[in-house]
């Protein structure tokens, strides 16, 4: 099963590698991290997407909760929670292509962010699938590089993680 | 006044009541030396690696309640320490080991003895920490000390850069710590003590099983009251020997790959299960599968990790367990129910039925030294009371079986590591916290080389350790392993070229006595606990093919057991009478 793990972090030096260092070391797998400092500048907010049976998840949650640097974590998945990534895609846009991506842009509410005489840069934020289907329409345009953050996500309602 | 870092350090050290610092100076490490030798409140031991001073500074730990505490130099010293802490952090022993590092301004720069200490150490640490400002400096320390004590125990390294230990500002020793990321969890949840407290009383097979984090939270005296109130049986880990006294009617032995014959069935047949500071290690387990397969479980455990990681239990409690074993005790009362007595009563005669098997019997008619007989009289002579460190092998197993403590923090040895070379150097940390009392290392001749430069450690500060040297030419567990599973295919695990030990520990400046003959151990060792002032090295050429037995193979439960051909026999014996 798919998990998304949001973890209070302390902002501090080598705190990013005790979550990844425990990770490897006990085998457990990461999909994707975000991390970046939240309201409070002395936390770091990490998103983290692992797969894993019900045990192992359990035991993820726990190692991570040992971890001095950790002030609290949520398991997103057990509830409703919103989830975002942002994809910036550069593409080829020349000729009729350069009306077309600017369509297919439109139907999936994305924004053309910069402008050459060949290119576009695109800028897409959605679930993981959306952003999947979107770089797929663009295939046959060219595309020249994908760039994709992590999963964000947030609990829908009361649910909250604070420190 | 301002102080420098290494003098803020070294006062923090003080103002925490450290008595004996474990360490070896070196380039990084120099300023806090030099603040060292102008004061006399906190004694340094000079180790001859700084692998000696970690598993020091962890046998005083373990045979005390206080944190060990080593201090080593940038690079290959603390390279040198990984094995002493990854030791101590396997058996979440409280340690806080303070490192030199190379300048702030050079870190990064593959400077002259600089390694990544904070990267290197981290998977084998509870936490640590890299001091960059002498402002940090005694925050730091306090906290060090805070979380290597507090929760499930476990080592805490400091890397100090040597410009901070220059820097100046003002002491101050914090009272408290505040950590809004730290939160052991002590007391136990009410409504799961009191399931496990139902449960317990309407179980008909009772098992009880602890481990280290008795010891670990001083509550002996609660296990005992508890279990003894019940008259349930009860098994120790390897890390919980001493934690029950093993000469109690109540103690089966030691339970697991080399436990007892009536601790492993008793464990196979049980219906419930107390799990008490223990963590179902697969050497206590053995496959998963097949543990315990009737039984339900309760486990006790302050780290929530512990809990179904190996073994999925049914009434979880994380808690201390002093605090929650008294809270069971109380609860149990108030469900005002007795155990069930006749049931007991049954129980125990299978259990004393798998005693008379005798399983840990040997050969005393061998014209060789049998590495047990050497133990067997070891306890006897010393009466149960000296403490006991042990290395890695045979002997460890041998040490485990045949001396019984009724005493917490007097076994100590390399449970979850299996660390060869831990033995000596831990010996002498406990000789410091116990200058009176006799320290015994059980040791084999592959083991004690692994750290035999302590021996001049031990001169300098004449600790009178008395090394029992189960010499058999082998690595004796590696030799088994290669008789039952390789086919007696010895694979390097012969100990060619041995040095005289006699001699070697008198080169040393001690008392070295070889024995050869099984009539001339008694008064060896006699003799040896006589001798109350000197390090006294015994080599005892013992058995080369003698085996720990029982033995629970990999992959095997506990109730397929091997048992020592002789036993075999009796066993087979007894059931056709």
């Amino acid at each position: 099963m798919r998990h998304i793990i949001s973890i209070l972090l302390e902002n501090e030096a080598g705190a990013l590698s005790r979550v990844s260092g425990l990770f490897s070391a006990r085998g457990y797998n990461i999909e994707s991290l975000t991390v970046a400092p939240t309201e409070d500048p002395t936390l770091s907010r990490l998103t983290l997407v692992t797969r894993g049976s019900d045990d192992v998840i359990e035991q993820i949650t726990k190692q991570l909760n040992k971890l001095v640097d950790v002030v609290k974590l949520i398991d997103l998945t057990e509830g409703a929670h919103i989830e975002r990534e942002m994809l910036l895609i550069k593409v080829n846009a020349t000729g009729n292509m350069r009306e077309e991506v600017k369509r297919l842009v439109d139907i999936f509410r994305g924004h053309i962010i910069d402008v050459t005489d060949t290119t576009y840069v695109i800028e897409l934020t959605g679930t993981g699938e959306k952003l999947d289907a979107f770089v797929d329409a663009l295939r046959g345009a060219g595309i020249i590089e994908v760039v994709r953050s992590g999963v964000s996500g947030i609990a829908r309602g009361e649910r909250s993680l604070r420190a | 006044m301002e102080l420098t870092g290494a003098e803020i350090l070294v006062r923090c050290l003080q103002d925490e009541g450290v008595e004996y610092i474990f360490g070896y100076p070196g380039g990084a490490a120099l300023h806090i030396y030099d603040a060292l030798y102008k004061q006399e409140k906190v004694k340094h031991i000079l180790a001859r690696h700084e692998q000696g001073a970690t598993h020091a500074a962890d046998g005083y730990a373990r045979s005390t309640t206080k944190p060990g505490v080593a201090l080593v130099t940038s690079g290959p010293g603390v390279t040198n320490t990984v094995t002493g802490i990854a030791t101590a952090y396997m058996d979440s022993i409280p340690l806080v080991v303070i490192s030199g590092q190379v300048s702030t301004a050079l870190i990064g720069n593959d400077a002259f003895q600089e390694v990544d200490t904070v990267g290197i150490t981290r998977p084998c640490v509870k936490h640590n920490f890299l001091v960059k400002d002498v402002k940090d400096l005694a925050a730091t320390i306090k906290k060090a000390f805070y979380i290597a004590q507090t929760g499930r125990p476990g080592p805490v390294l400091v890397d100090v850069p040597k410009d901070v230990t220059a820097q100046r500002c003002e002491y101050v020793y914090p009272k408290e710590v505040q950590m809004r990321s730290y939160h052991p969890v002590v007391k136990g949840h009410p409504g799961q003590i009191k399931r496990a407290a139902e449960m317990l009383l309407g179980a008909k097979r009772p098992m009880i099983y602890s481990g280290g984090g008795v010891i670990a939270s001083e509550a002996s005296r609660e296990l005992t009251e508890f279990t003894r109130a019940l008259g349930f049986p009860i098994t120790n880990t390897l890390m919980g020997l001493g934690a029950y006294p093993a000469t109690d009617p109540l103690f089966v032995g030691m339970l697991g790959m080399h436990g007892t014959y009536e601790a492993n069935m008793a464990m196979h047949d049980c219906d419930v299960l107390l799990a008490v500071g223990a963590r179902f290690d697969d050497r206590v387990t053995g496959e998963v599968k097949q543990f315990c397969p009737d039984a339900r479980i309760i486990h006790i455990d302050i780290d929530p990790s512990s809990i179904s990681k190996n073994v999925r239990v049914d009434v979880p409690i994380v808690g201390d367990v002093k605090n929650v074993l008294s809270d069971l005790s109380k609860a149990m009362k108030a469900a005002k129910k007795e155990p069930d007595k006749q049931a007991l009563s049954v129980w125990w005669k299978r259990i004393d039925g798998w005693r008379k098997f005798d399983c840990l019997g040997f050969d005393r008619a061998s014209s060789l030294i049998k590495p047990q007989y050497v133990l067997e009289t070891l306890y006897r002579l010393t009466k149960g009371e000296a403490f006991v460190t042990s290395d890695v092998g045979q002997h460890q197993m041998w040490a485990a079986q045949f001396y019984k403590f009724d005493k917490p923090r007097r076994w100590i040895n390399s449970g979850g590591l299996g660390t060869m070379g831990f033995g000596l150097p831990a010996a002498m940390g406990v000789q410091f916290a116990h200058p009176k009392d006799t320290v015994v290392c059980v040791t084999g001749e592959a083991s004690i080389q692994m750290c035999i430069q302590e021996l001049s450690t031990c001169r300098q500060y004449d600790l009178p350790i008395k090394i029992v040297n189960l010499n058999n030419r082998y690595m004796g567990m590696v030799r088994q392993w290669q008789e039952f599973f390789y086919e007696s295919r010895y694979s390097h695990s012969y100990m060619d070229a041995l040095p005289d030990f006699q001699k070697l520990a008198e080169a040393y400046g001690h008392v070295g006595m070889r024995i050869e003959k099984p009539a001339d151990v008694e008064g060896a060792l006699i003799e040896c606990l006589k001798l109350k002032d000197r390090l006294v090295f015994m080599d005892f050429i013992t058995d080369q093919n003698e085996n720990v037995y029982p033995m629970v193979a990999a992959g095997k439960g506990h109730h397929e057991m091997h048992v020592s051909p002789s036993q075999a026999r009796a066993m087979e014996d007894r059931e056709l009478a």
